[in-house]
């Protein structure tokens, strides 16, 4: 689809002249499109409903990948942003497993449903990352995995009779976890964010954020903020992507001020002036999850789940999954790139994981 | 929070949300997270970027076609009508943005020209058809590109034709058989009797009986409207008997009653456009537009044009699974196909390499022939050289012998001179004699 109209929020009545490129129709004719003056209703606005309708009828899916050494609220967080049991430790019985000498990589999807609309929610932990002694290259199954799901649904597209419906097993968003130590990052929280927000949308989210005061978390935050800058990581929502002004005034609000979200997690409810509350007690009083003064997990909810779920995928369809592709279907095959069927065909797969796109 | 099971979802919907060996389950919410707000996040991000839709006109000249596009879309678009004089079928197409509150259509209509007006008209389908590939053909190939911008590319695909059925009252014409049969796997086909106000109410129903038993007879497949979504199966269900619609179009404005319609005046009365009992004008507007645009935009994405990919990549030689229906991956079908490339690069690597040495010998042998007609040449010059000098000497020889002969006898005589003028003058007649003899 198209941009269609230069600016769609002025009155209706336009009049350029906008010449349109035409893709070589059988027929070359004059390549004019005006801006008609509509003389009554005719039902164009529908296709809004049409479409909605129809989305809802498919369902969504959605993949998160969580993030960080044990211990950080990881399965928590994703418990308490779905509100309902979705992460890994809830779906085994053994709630004390231990730390794995490798990172592995778990997903388990969930089908949830809220006003009419079925989301298919895989969350995808990974357990073992930065626990061991040595943490050399421990990104690196993380990102095969998740070059493995790109894989997959190109594998899927380039098929001859394809399904009406790709599943979509592509990890969309990211939260890595940051421990909240007050100072700067760790070098391991670098090197991973280097490395995959190249190919995946990384959200940074300071955890248990309830063991820093006021003062402490914005200097921490404003820290981070600038070790990011300094390394050159671009984390979601990427400056490159801003499609408009609207876009851009509103994303960089969320980069420059609310960025990396501190978040508390809580599954468990308590009574606080006369409502229940998701929050954690203790001895010097009760942290409310929601609560806006008490730290920011319902800008992190409203951010990834209310006004950014759609463009998560978006972003991942349209620019990681693409410049994934793109690599692969240039590399290792001596292949010419560029159009034509022949640049269709897939080369053997590599043994390392591809290399990153700049 | 609400578990409500959507009783009209089909199968299909379900089975992808319970796929075996996952372990998916459904899971309660404890409260509202947010995510219902998904589909109106997607239907904004697409409100931004604006929605297209191309629409094809079918149908002889003279029988309305602009004018029906004007009046289903409200606006006066441009273009003269055509002449009946065209030596070929071809298409115009024109594209139009249309902005009602937010929502941007790109909206291109494509019409014949000429269609039904040469004497022979074998070939009428083939130009329609050339273009319809055309589309689906330059999406392919945007789809196959290494760096490709599908999310913004302008989709030039047909969704909708609009096939326009002369008013004869008896039947199909054979070339419109021909040409729906042709068109209708590569496009939604709606069929629709123009100028229908020349046909009165008991001919129609009868022409419509007639035209469907005939496109059903010949296996035309036309377009259905969708009837397994519950909020509209009912009404696209009665839709659906209406097909082909009988539709009138104007763009004139009468006043009647009080009300400024569309219609077209008529010595024994006004015909109303968007009067339901006039015609099927209205029924068209709220099938094509309003209720089925996103319908036929998936058919023709997700049927026709796969359709297209998959024939096309089967000529290609690419294959999904072989005769024994094990899959095949693209890849061992290439790897196939690139040896054989290769084999055959080798093969006439070597024939040229093999003409190489041959014309190389050949050469060789007219040189060494040459040199042997030279060698031959200088020995037979050599020869007569050596005989023309062999006969100078001899010559030369002769003449000196003759030389020395003659000066022997000069001697000889000079000194019989000098001894005859001792004896006497008889000598000089005997000289004489001699010098005489000797001559």
């Amino acid at each position: 689809m198209s941009k269609g109209l230069p600016d769609t929020r002025t009155d209706a009545a336009m009049s350029e002249l906008v010449p349109e490129p035409r893709p070589k129709p059988a027929v070359p004719m004059k390549p004019v499109s005006i801006n008609s003056n509509l003389l009554g209703y005719i039902g164009i606005d529908t296709i809004i409903e049409q479409m909605r309708k129809k989305t809802m009828k498919t369902g969504f899916d959605f993949n998160i990948m969580v993030v960080g050494q044990s211990g950080l609220g990881k399965s928590t967080l994703v418990n308490t942003l779905f509100k309902s049991q979705v992460s890994r430790k809830a779906s085994s019985w053994n709630r004390e497993e231990k730390i794995p000498k490798t990172v592995e990589i778990k997903a388990i999807g969930h089908v949830i449903e809220e006003g009419g609309v079925k989301m298919k929610l895989t969350v995808i932990d990974t357990p073992g990352f930065g626990d061991q002694i040595n943490n050399e290259n421990c990104w690196e199954p993380i990102e095969k995995y998740i070059n493995e799901q790109y894989e997959k649904f190109l594998k899927e597209e380039v098929n001859i009779a394809r399904k009406k419906r790709i599943p979509d097993t592509r990890v969309h968003c990211c939260l890595y976890f940051i421990s909240p130590t007050g100072h700067s990052l760790r070098p391991l929280d670098l090197e991973f964010m280097k490395h995959l927000s190249k190919v995946v949308n990384i959200i940074p989210v300071i955890a248990k954020a309830d063991t820093m005061t006021l003062e402490e978390k914005s200097e921490f935050k404003q820290r981070v903020r600038k070790e990011l800058e300094v390394n050159g990581i671009e984390f979601y929502p990427q400056k490159e992507f801003d499609e408009d002004l609207e876009d851009k005034t509103e994303n960089d609000k969320i980069r420059q001020e609310s960025m990396p979200f501190a978040v508390v997690g809580s599954d468990k409810e308590y009574q606080v002036n006369g409502k229940r509350v998701l929050g954690r007690k203790t001895p010097w009083g009760i942290i409310e999850v929601e609560n806006l003064n008490h730290c920011e997990f319902a800008l992190l909810r409203d951010f990834v789940i209310r006004t950014h779920l759609q463009d998560l995928k978006e972003v991942t369809h349209n620019i990681h999954y693409e410049t994934y592709r793109a690599k692969r279907l240039n590399d290792n095959g001596g292949l010419p790139p560029g159009e034509g069927l022949l640049g269709s065909v897939l080369p053997p797969v590599p043994a390392t994981p591809c290399p990153t796109a700049e | 929070m609400e578990a409500e099971a959507n009783s009209g979802s089909p199968e299909d919907s379900w089975a992808f949300f319970q796929r075996p060996g996952e372990g998916c389950r459904t899971v309660p919410l404890a409260g509202h997270v947010g995510f219902d707000s998904l589909p109106d996040q997607l239907v904004n991000k697409s409100v931004s970027q604006g929605f297209c839709f191309n629409i094809l006109c079918v149908g002889e000249t003279g029988l309305g076609k602009s004018t029906l596009m004007d009046t289903l879309f409200n606006t006066k678009f441009e273009g003269e009508p055509a002449t009946h004089t065209q030596p070929g079928v071809q298409l115009r197409s024109n594209t139009y943005d249309l902005q009602e509150s937010n929502v941007g259509l790109k909206l291109t209509i494509v019409s014949t020209v000429g269609f039904g007006d040469q004497i022979n008209k074998e070939d009428s389908y083939k130009p329609i058809v050339e273009f319809i590939d055309a589309q689906f053909e330059a999406y392919l190939q945007e789809e196959l590109k290494i760096r490709r911008v599908l999310h913004t590319y302008h989709d030039s695909r047909i969704h909708a034709c609009l096939y326009f059925i002369a008013p004869t009252g008896h039947s199909l014409k054979s070339l419109d058989l021909v040409t729906m049969k042709k068109l209708d796997s590569k496009v939604n086909i709606i069929p629709i009797i123009a100028k229908s106000d020349a046909i009165s109410k008991s001919e129609l129903t009868k022409f419509k009986i007639k035209i469907t038993s005939e496109l059903v007879s010949n296996g035309v497949q036309i377009y259905q409207f969708p009837t397994d979504d519950e909020s509209v199966a009912e009404i696209n269900g009665t839709m659906n008997a209406h097909l082909p619609f009988a539709v009138i179009g104007s763009t004139e404005e009468l006043k009647i009653g009080n009300k400024m319609m569309k219609a077209r005046q008529y010595p024994w009365g006004t015909v109303q456009v968007e009067n339901e009992a006039h015609c099927d004008f209205v029924k068209l507007r709220e099938m094509l537009i309003r209720v089925n645009m996103e319908d036929l935009r998936e058919q023709t994405h997700s049927r026709h044009y796969e359709l297209y990919r998959r024939c096309k990549l089967e000529e290609m030689g690419f294959k999904d699974t072989d005769p024994d229906s094990k899959p095949f991956s693209l890849q061992e079908t290439y790897e196939a196909k690139r040896n054989e490339f290769l084999g055959e690069l080798q093969k006439k690597e070597e024939e040229m390499r093999q003409m190489f040495v041959q014309r190389v010998k050949e050469k060789e042998a007219e040189l060494k022939e040459a040199e042997k007609e030279l060698h031959e040449k200088f020995d037979r010059l050599k020869k007569l050289h050596q005989d023309e000098k062999k006969k100078l000497e001899d010559k030369k020889k002769s003449l000196d012998d003759e030389v020395n002969a003659f000066k022997q006898r000069k001697t000889a005589a000079e000194l019989l001179q000098s001894q005859g003028s001792q004896a006497g003058g008889s000598q000089t007649l005997k000289r004489d004699k001699e010098k005489k003899n000797f001559f």
